[in-house]
């Protein structure tokens, strides 16, 4: 066959069967791992704060005040299209992303988003770009990030939050702000990503 | 694109990336043995993620169940990869990404630098990736006149100091805080000059620096940690936010990818995200996780490309008792865990992959010839088999590839004539009572001629016993 | 009991003091041994360096050697895990499934010292008597390979008159690891320097280890230094008794620079 002339893709693709050489039966995967857990909300809000994210119990109706607990008086923040109105505080300029350009969005004192999942055991909530989460850069830019779960969105482990999602969606799992541990391995918070992470959990 | 088709398993190319050192092993190994600093570095760097490693994972009651699957899923990826490949491929296109095959560094370098020329920007933003390390992109970017940022932060610091990663994970681990002071003082432009050596000012530094390039730069090229074939989607794992901001940010993304980092379904990620946190940075998870599937009308890069990589995977496929080395999820536990690495770092390995998987695996992927040492660069203490989260036998492998290497005749004789003499019980005696006649045949107070002089540089030789055992058994 | 004893290589040639504790051992407990005369070397040394065709007869030599004993015992992690985990390999390697699975009966009823002594045996005190302060070193192959756990360290805590003291970063190499010792002397030797400060921070003036291999390599060190630490194989601590004395004492060190 040498001298024929294919694409990269034929070449890869024959190399790749020539070395599994027929073998191509699928190999059972023994799952024996945990798939079911307890839906601690002490222990979210404990393995939240491990990562520093500050994290607030309230009732729906005191998110507008926590909001405005946490920005100073006339802060800016953007928001989602549909992000529910009753949380965002009077005190505060809320500027709905209706394709707002990155500076824009960069020069807001915060965001304000819900969430999708938040998984107990590794302290993680989960964005998938629905209306009340909105574009990824949204929760990017902006140097705080306030997050609002709900105690339905929770689920104990990594299997259920994945069962959970939507592979399509464009998913952002975040635990804890931006940090690195590049320096002597020492995790160090607040890098490239929001550098302030509440999350507003409710009942 | 078309090329001459050969179609069988073949190794990494010559004369391109960085899979290859320019000394072997021990001659790399004596001068990073030789740099106080370095060790110290090393050994603090390592014994913290090891700590913090070894508390999450003690914190996961079903951590063997999670290797266990893991190594599973590899297994079954790697029997059956062209057609996941395939699968992934049809996904991705019918998602609105374009998937590009590269058979070795030049034409996966050929094919982003193309597609970064096509989108007329002479500059690309980077999330660390080993991949593209490995086929050396950033040089063949830069000979097309492109400049390519690294992001991360280890990355940025190695690019700042014209400095060379040594770590899988923190490919600065060699530099400590005041060395990575210095490196920003005299290369980030316009850096405050009252920086400190606090880690926060530091990564504030370095925050501050990249801002404006995120957001004006039009293409990224990011690595992959996962692609799962059932659904297209692709997962990046990171800490900082800099890869968030190469996937979401620029117009166009480029993800070059090694072929074995598919895996075949949604549900194998519960596995894996919990595996490589722990494993890796000794986190319950990273900071930020992305997952993708082709393009998002909206929100994020409108084009999106991926390169699926072979440069000499096939071949390490093709070996089916080496082919395990491809499960490496590159969690750089192995390292972090190594006897060897603690002490010589990353440099002395000669290739992107350090540590007892580099020296199984880049070995591997140019041919055993080309990196002949790195096999024996492990005392075969069998730390890094029990640290793998997907299992990967590593001194298995290590052994195996000794047994491929080429033998200098010298010893291959010896070996041979030592391998005579044990089978044969009387010569074997004999051979025993020649040893203890060294006892009175004046060696004594002088060292052994090479190789064998490497043990006594640092030991003493006890004397031989007056007795064997079995003599003594015998007049028993 | 009859229990066959494989002496390994290196015990016999160089430090038969261990092997002869051993036996000593066994037969103070009870236990009739043996010492199959047919026996050489596990091929341990070739496997490792890259030379799996040539262990090939010493495998087989291993295999019928010992087959004919239903246990058998070694006075080493190491070649223990050689025969438990690298025989079979070579064998099905080299094309002869037959040796193969004879390799892995034998392997079935191979075992290390402390594993005889704690799992087949049942005795955890065998009337030791040691009085000094000890620290001991877990060797990876034990460790990693057979995981023999603590069971060296229940023996010893047994033994009247020893000190145990913890050996800090107990779990790391010493830098041995066969050929790595001369192949990478550079690095071994960096290794075996840690490995020597924790030695001496514990303040013992005995570290024992169950690989005769891996004690040759500390000792090796302690001696060069003048440390006035000594190796001592965990069989001649457990051969000790009051009546009968300690190990025997190799009349010097030597000095080969
Ligand atoms: S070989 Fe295993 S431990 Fe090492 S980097 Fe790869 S996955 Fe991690």
């Amino acid at each position: 066959m040498v001298g024929e002339a294919v694409s990269g893709r034929e070449e890869v693709l024959s190399r790749l069967r020539a070395a599994v050489a027929g073998g191509s039966a699928p190999v059972p995967v023994p799952r024996a791992y945990r798939r079911e857990g307890p839906i601690d909300l002490d222990l979210l809000v404990q393995r939240l704060t491990d990562y520093r994210a500050r994290v607030h119990r309230v009732p729906e109706a005191d998110v507008a005040d926590t909001i405005a607990g946490i920005l100073p008086t006339s802060a800016t923040v953007v928001v989602p299209p549909q992000l529910p109105p009753a949380w965002l505080p009077a005190t505060v300029t809320a500027r709905t992303d209706d394709g707002l350009d990155n500076a824009r969005i960069a020069a807001a004192d915060g965001v304000v988003t819900a969430a999708a999942v938040a998984v107990v055991e590794t302290g993680t909530v989960v964005l998938d770009g629905s209306p009340d989460q909105g574009r990824r850069v949204l929760s990017l830019l902006p140097d705080l990030h306030i997050c609002v779960v709900r105690a339905a969105q929770v689920v104990a482990g990594v299997p259920q939050a994945l069962a959970r999602l939507a592979p399509h969606r464009p998913l952002t799992w975040i635990s804890g702000p931006s940090a690195t541990s590049d320096i002597e391995l020492n995790r160090v918070e607040g890098v490239h990503g929001p550098r302030t992470l509440h999350v507003i959990l409710l009942p | 694109m078309t090329r001459t088709f050969l179609g069988m398993p073949a190794t990494a190319p010559q004369g391109v990336g960085q899979l290859r050192g320019e000394q072997s092993f021990p001659a790399a190994a004596r001068q990073a043995l030789a740099d106080a600093q370095l060790r110290r570095n090393l050994g603090h760097a390592t014994a913290t993620i090891r700590a913090k490693s070894g508390a999450v994972i003690a914190e996961a009651p079903d951590w063997e169940e999670l290797r266990a699957a893991g190594a599973a899923i590899k297994t079954d990826v790697l029997a059956r990869l062209p057609e996941l490949l395939e699968q992934l491929e049809a996904r991705v296109t019918a998602a609105g990404g374009v998937v590009h095959w590269a058979a070795d560094a030049n034409e996966a370098n050929r094919i982003v630098t193309d597609l970064v020329r096509a989108t007329g920007s002479d500059r690309v933003i980077k999330v660390k990736s080993m991949a593209t390390q490995e086929i050396g992109l950033n040089e063949a970017l830069d000979a097309a006149g492109i400049i390519a940022v690294e992001t991360d932060l280890a990355e940025l610091i190695v690019q700042l100091g014209d400095d060379r990663p040594s770590h899988i994970l923190v490919p600065a681990i060699h530099r400590n805080r005041a060395e990575i002071r210095e490196i920003f003082l005299r290369a980030m432009p316009d850096v405050d000059p009252a920086l400190t050596d606090e880690p926060a000012a530091l990564a504030a530094a370095a925050r501050r620096f990249l801002r404006q390039t995120f957001l004006t730069t039009p293409v990224a090229v990011s690595g992959a940690n996962f692609a799962v074939a059932e659904t297209g989607t692709l997962a990046v794992v990171e800490s900082e936010g800099n890869g968030r901001m190469c996937l979401t940010l620029p117009e166009t993304l480029i993800t070059v990818m090694g072929v074995e980092k598919v895996v075949p379904t949604w549900r194998d990620l519960e596995v894996f995200l919990q595996l490589l946190p722990r494993a890796s940075t000794g986190e319950r998870m990273n900071p930020y996780t992305s997952m993708w599937t082709g393009v998002t009308p909206g929100d994020g890069p409108q084009a999106f490309h991926l390169v699926l990589l072979d440069n000499g995977r096939s071949a390490v496929l093709a070996d089916e008792v080496g082919r395990q080395a491809l499960h490496c999820i590159r969690c750089s536990a192995c390292l972090n865990v190594c006897p060897v690495y603690e002490r010589v770092g990353g440099h002395a390995y000669g290739s992107v992959y350090p540590g007892p998987i580099g020296a199984v695996l880049s070995p591997q992927l140019t041919g055993v010839a080309d990196n002949a040492s790195l096999p024996y660069a492990s005392s075969l203490c069998g730390a890094c088999y029990d640290a793998c989260p997907v299992k990967i036998n590593i001194p298995e492998l290590l052994v195996h590839l000794r047994d491929q290497a080429p033998h200098p005749r010298a010893e291959s004789a010896a070996m041979a004539a030592a391998a005579y003499t044990m089978d044969h019980p009387a010569l074997y005696a004999a051979a025993q009572r020649a040893t203890r006649l060294s006892r009175w045949a004046g060696r004594r107070g002088r060292g052994l001629p090479p190789p064998l002089s490497g043990w006594t540089a640092g030991r003493d030789l006890p004397e031989p016993p007056a007795e064997t055992f079995r003599e003594w058994w015998a007049k028993r | 009991m009859r229990i066959a004893l494989f002496v390994t290589c290196l015990a016999d040639t160089m430090f038969p003091e261990a092997a002869k504790a051993t036996v000593r051992l066994l037969e103070r407990l009870g236990h009739e041994v043996v010492f199959p005369e047919g026996q050489t070397c596990c091929g341990q040394m070739h496997v490792n360096t890259g030379y799996q065709a040539q262990a090939m007869p010493l495998v087989r030599r291993h295999v019928r050697t010992f087959d004919p004993y239903d246990v058998i015992v070694a006075p080493s992690g190491s070649c223990v895990g050689s025969v438990r985990h690298q025989h079979a390999l070579v064998a099905r390697r080299g094309g002869d499934e037959r040796l193969a699975s004879r390799a892995e009966s034998v392997a079935g009823r191979t075992y290390e010292l402390s594993e005889l002594l704690v799992d087949v045996l049942g005795v955890t005190d065998v009337g030791a008597y040691f009085p000094h302060r000890v620290t001991y070193h877990p060797t990876c192959h034990s460790l990693r390979m057979l995981r023999v756990g603590d069971r060296p360290l229940r023996l010893l805590r047994e033994v009247r008159g020893l000190d145990l003291v913890q050996l800090p970063a107990a779990e790391q190499c010493c830098g041995f690891g066969g050929t790595f010792a001369v192949k990478n002397a550079d690095t071994s030797t960096a290794m075996l320097a840690d490995k020597m400060r924790h030695v001496l921070a514990t303040g013992a003036d005995v570290c024992a280890a169950g690989d005769v291999s891996c004690l040759m390599h500390i000792g090796g060190g302690l001696s060069r230094l003048r440390t006035g630490v000594r190796t001592v194989h965990l069989a001649e601590i457990l051969a000790a008794t009051e009546a009968g004395g300690g190990p025997e004492r190799r009349d010097e060190l030597v000095v080969r620079t």
